[in-house]
């Protein structure tokens, strides 16, 4: 093969199609599109909700009446229009199945393709996984296995059935209906999403997982996870996704609460891999998500992604440090290619004492896409003694993609210790020289250098997630990462 | 009356009094609109989300003082570079004071803008410069409405200004408050070279409040310095816009020193349009009580090869705010660009905060660039040594306050001036550092 430049790989990176692009065909029922009072209470009744959760989503629904999209990202899009998306899509055929053979062949077919096998996942490493296609659960494996620790891990559906009183404490406190325009439109109309509770002093045995796809056209997602460790606990959680390649603009709107109670320490685990549109920029996901967890004494979380999929991103995970000696971390590898934009960061509020964070954030942008870290560290006037650390790299490949940096940090206490740094830089030529000097070609040199530049958030993974996470960089920079 | 509706109001009738030509009569027309559009800024603007003006624009200001108050020289000495010859432009109250000042027309300009705006002779230059640089913001429009006076220094090609040139602004406080505009230009041709110290002085603890602008122009090959003191009363309130404009292959630094004031605001906004251009922003802040002092630079790199370096120390002590908002933005020719920033800052008490905001934003690929931010305290064992060598605790956190800042001092090229600022720096810490660098 001739000489691989970075022009080449550029050019690879362009015309690059989505390789997970395939739309099952499985009858949905779906209701008609707009959104209205009714709606909200048609979607509560669809799933039998008791009477407090129609209350709920109805005052969700009269907050986001009021709000107005946020514009301050540093991103731009085709506003979406909230009358012309369905608000509810399930797969029609649903009973609850117990063994494998029972579930639609077709949708077995489309998690093969995935290259998620349930089979081949029961069998690995134990992981149970809960898939979500569209917004309905429709396998739940491991149950059994959780359940004898008392671990509580289901559809937040069933969840507010099966346990009102988890969910009715904790739903909401995070992230408040009224918290910004999005979590507003989630908390009026999430379908699905996953529930898991960790009862007192327990550690999960096994990471936890789902599986989420975005399946029928025309209908947004609307993903609610709410995920408690009790005192002491300990839980690994892996979300996952992929989506099909359609051309009109989907929205993906989530909602992600993590509470972690005295001692305990949750660890949330990210790969996004949704459609990006094409490589004129035209179709594509648009992810509005709000992820924030709360940390008690002494408690933990940390949030790690891999972003590499959806045409607009707009995410910060973000940890709200109240118990002292909490810590919170944030990992994060953001991609983005042709026309993507993404705009995601994190927020570290420290109120208790002796809080630390970490924030290491690395961004690669290809194409003509632009990525923004946009980050806040703040520490109010009683958290002593807090501590803070963030790095935000930015790798850029030609000079049509941008990369932006929004770091906002406010100390309100003289003991609070707070670095921040950020670097944007191309591939050295110096560095590549030093490889071809030992014989490495640029292909592989260009590849050991983004992988190096990634190792210290994919280092953070959980192993079983690790390989799929290898996998997507490299469908978004392949030729690029060996 | 609001300050926006009095503004406005008074406009007019200082239209018809002011002497100048008919395109200078457009420019203003056209900024009062722009002000009376966007107002005073508030803190739902994402650049002025840590400041808040409310409290300065509750007093009822006088806009255009009627005497002509004067001052003497003995009174005033101490705010002056004394020590050396300097050429000096002088106003009190707004008002350019011949008594105090030094000017030249001897090869280079060192003048004022009042008669540069009237007098057909600096048309060309007027054309060329006056108001082609400066944002359209709300704070530069109401400065360029108004704009009457202030200092005009034009050095020619190959030019070195032998002197450093002061601006002084002080303020009699003979009325009870004062609002003031001065509106400086500055060009500095090809190959010149130029020394500039600014200063804004309230020589009593009534109310002021300054809305300067500050045009300059770097063209090829010039080298400009800036040095900013601000350490005005309390009561007085500064916001500062800084707007250069950089040929190829000239340096450009601004060095500010802020230590006073009630609230200042710093915009500080550099372009490089050319290669292998130098720019420099330096600042230290000592601030206590109820002080705020808010940094907000932005340099722009539009050609490619060119560098910039930014960096800010801050020691916050009392109930003091400090703000720094640092955006570079690389455009997609700007390839090879050098750019670096760093904002420092050291917490001294516990009501005492900072808000930092360093931004990159970045179109190109080829460019190496980075910031750091940090904020923290003393070094409890540095101090600890210290006092084991027997220097006592507030000397020895002098000392390493000193030290903290002294990085910003080294570049600071005039040494009397250095000299100054190391005393300014000592009597704000409230040691006698005993040494001098």
């Amino acid at each position: 093969m001739s000489k691989f430049t970075e022009d080449d790989l550029q050019k690879e990176l362009e015309t690059k199609e989505y390789k997970y692009g395939f739309y099952t065909d499985i009858e949905s029922d779906t209701f008609p599109i707009g959104l209205s009072e009714e709606v909200v209470i048609a979607i509560s009744k669809k799933k039998e909700e008791p009477q407090w959760m129609t209350d709920w989503r109805l005052e969700a629904f009269r907050y986001w009446k009021e709000m107005t999209e946020p514009q301050w990202a540093n991103v731009h899009y085709t506003k979406p229009d909230f009358q012309a998306i369905s608000y509810f899509s399930a797969p029609s055929k649903k009973p609850k199945y117990e063994s494998l053979d029972q579930v639609d062949p077709e949708l077995l077919d489309t998690f093969k393709r995935l290259g998620i096998s349930l089979d081949e996942q029961k069998v690995l490493a134990g992981v149970a996984v809960d898939i979500v296609m569209d917004s309905v659960s429709v396998a739940t494996t491991f149950k059994k296995t959780l359940g004898e620790k008392g671990i509580i891990f289901c559809p937040i559906s069933e969840a507010i059935k099966e346990h009102p009183e988890l969910v009715k404490k904790y739903l909401g406190t995070v992230v408040p209906q009224r918290d910004n325009f999005y979590a507003a439109l989630n908390s009026a109309v999430f379908s699905d999403g996953s529930f898991c509770y960790i009862p007192k002093g327990v550690k999960c045995p096994m990471e936890l997982s789902t599986y989420f796809r975005i399946n029928q056209a025309g209908t947004g997602q609307f993903e609610r996870t709410l995920v408690i460790a009790d005192a002491g606990s300990y839980v690994s959680y892996l979300e996952g996704c992929t989506a099909p390649t359609r051309d009109e603009n989907q929205l993906h709107a989530a909602v992600v609460e993590l509470i972690a109670l005295e001692d305990a320490e949750i660890k949330y685990s990210t790969v996004q891999n949704w459609y990006p549109g094409n490589k004129e920029g035209k179709g594509g996901v648009y992810n509005f998500v709000t992820k924030r967890g709360l940390c008690e004494k002494n408690a933990k979380i940390s949030w790690t992604q891999v972003e590499t999929g959806s045409a607009v991103t707009w995410k910060y995970p973000s940890c709200v440090l109240k118990g002292d000696n909490s810590i919170g971390e944030f990992y994060s590898i953001a991609v983005t290619n042709n026309f993507q934009q993404a705009d995601t960061g994190t927020k570290m509020i420290h109120l208790g004492k002796n809080t630390r964070s970490t924030i290491i954030s690395k961004g690669i942008s290809a194409g003509n896409s632009q990525n923004s870290y946009r980050g806040l560290v703040k520490i109010s006037p009683r958290a002593e003694n807090a501590r803070n650390f963030s790095q935000c790299d930015s790798l850029l490949m030609g000079n049509k993609c941008g990369a932006h940096t929004f770091p906002y940090i406010e100390v309100n206490n003289k003991t609070a210790k707070v670095e921040h740094e950020a670097t944007t830089s191309k591939i050295g030529e110096d560095q590549l020289f030093y490889c071809n000097q030992r014989g490495i070609p640029t292909e592989k040199a260009i590849a050991l250098i983004v992988n190096g530049f990634s190792k210290e958030v994919l280092n953070k993974l959980p192993m079983e997630f690790a390989v799929e996470a290898q996998k997507l960089l490299e469908i978004s920079l392949e030729g690029s990462v060996g | 009356m609001s300050l926006k509706d009095k503004l406005i109001t008074s406009f007019f009738a200082f239209e018809d009094y002011i002497d100048a030509d008919s395109h200078i009569h457009e420019l203003r027309n056209i900024a009062i609109k722009s002000f009376e559009e966007k107002g005073f800024p508030t803190k739902k603007e994402e650049a002025w989300k840590y400041t808040s003006l409310n409290v300065l624009l509750k007093e009822d200001y006088c806009v255009f003082p009627k005497n002509e108050n004067t001052i003497e020289f003995k009174d005033v000495k101490k705010y002056f570079l004394h020590e050396i010859d300097t050429y000096k432009i002088v106003f009190i109250d707004g008002i350019y004071s011949s008594f105090l000042s030094e000017t030249t027309h001897d090869k280079v300009d060192v003048c004022l803008l009042s008669a540069a705006l009237s007098k057909p002779k600096y048309k060309a230059v007027i054309e060329n410069y006056f108001n082609k640089v400066a944002k359209s913001d709300s704070l530069t429009s109401l400065n360029t409405a108004f704009a009457k006076e202030g200092a005009y220094i034009v050095i020619p090609k190959h030019r070195e200004v032998e002197k450093p040139i002061e601006i002084i602004n002080f303020a009699t406080g003979n009325e009870a408050a004062l609002f003031l505009q001065p509106r400086n230009l500055i060009v500095v041709e090809e190959n010149a070279q130029v020394q500039i110290i600014e200063r804004h002085q309230s020589l009593t603890s009534n109310p002021v409040f300054t809305n300067v602008v500050t045009e300059i122009f770097a063209e090829k090959n010039a080298s400009v310095d800036y040095y900013k003191i601000q350490n005005d009363n309390h009561s007085a309130s500064l916001i500062d816009n800084t707007f250069i404009l950089q040929g190829q292959g000239s340096n450009a630094s601004v060095h500010t020193f802020s230590f006073g004031g009630k609230l200042t605001r710093n915009n500080l906004n550099f372009y490089q349009k050319g290669e292998r251009i130098n720019s420099t922003l330096k600042g230290v802040t000592i601030i206590e009580e109820n002080q705020l002092v808010d940094h907000h630079t932005l340099v722009n790199h539009i050609a490619p090869n060119c560098e910039s370096h930014q960096d800010y120390k801050g020691i916050f002590a009392g109930k003091s705010t400090g703000v720094f908002n640092g955006k570079i933005i690389v455009e997609k020719e700007a390839q090879k660009t050098d750019a670096f920033q760093q904002n420092n800052n050291i917490l001294i008490t516990d009501n005492a905060s900072i808000n930092s905001k360093p931004q990159l934003e970045i179109f190109a690929d080829d460019v190496k660039c980075s910031h750091g931010c940090t904020i923290g305290q003393l070094d409890e064992e540095a101090l600890f040594y210290l006092q084991t060598r027997g220097i006592r605790k507030k000397e020895a956190q002098a000392l390493l306050m000193y030290a903290f800042a002294s990085n910003v001092l080294e570049s600071v090229k005039i040494p009397e001036l250095k000299t100054r600022i190391t005393k300014l720096i000592a009597n704000k810490i409230g040691v006698n550092l005993g040494f001098n660098l």
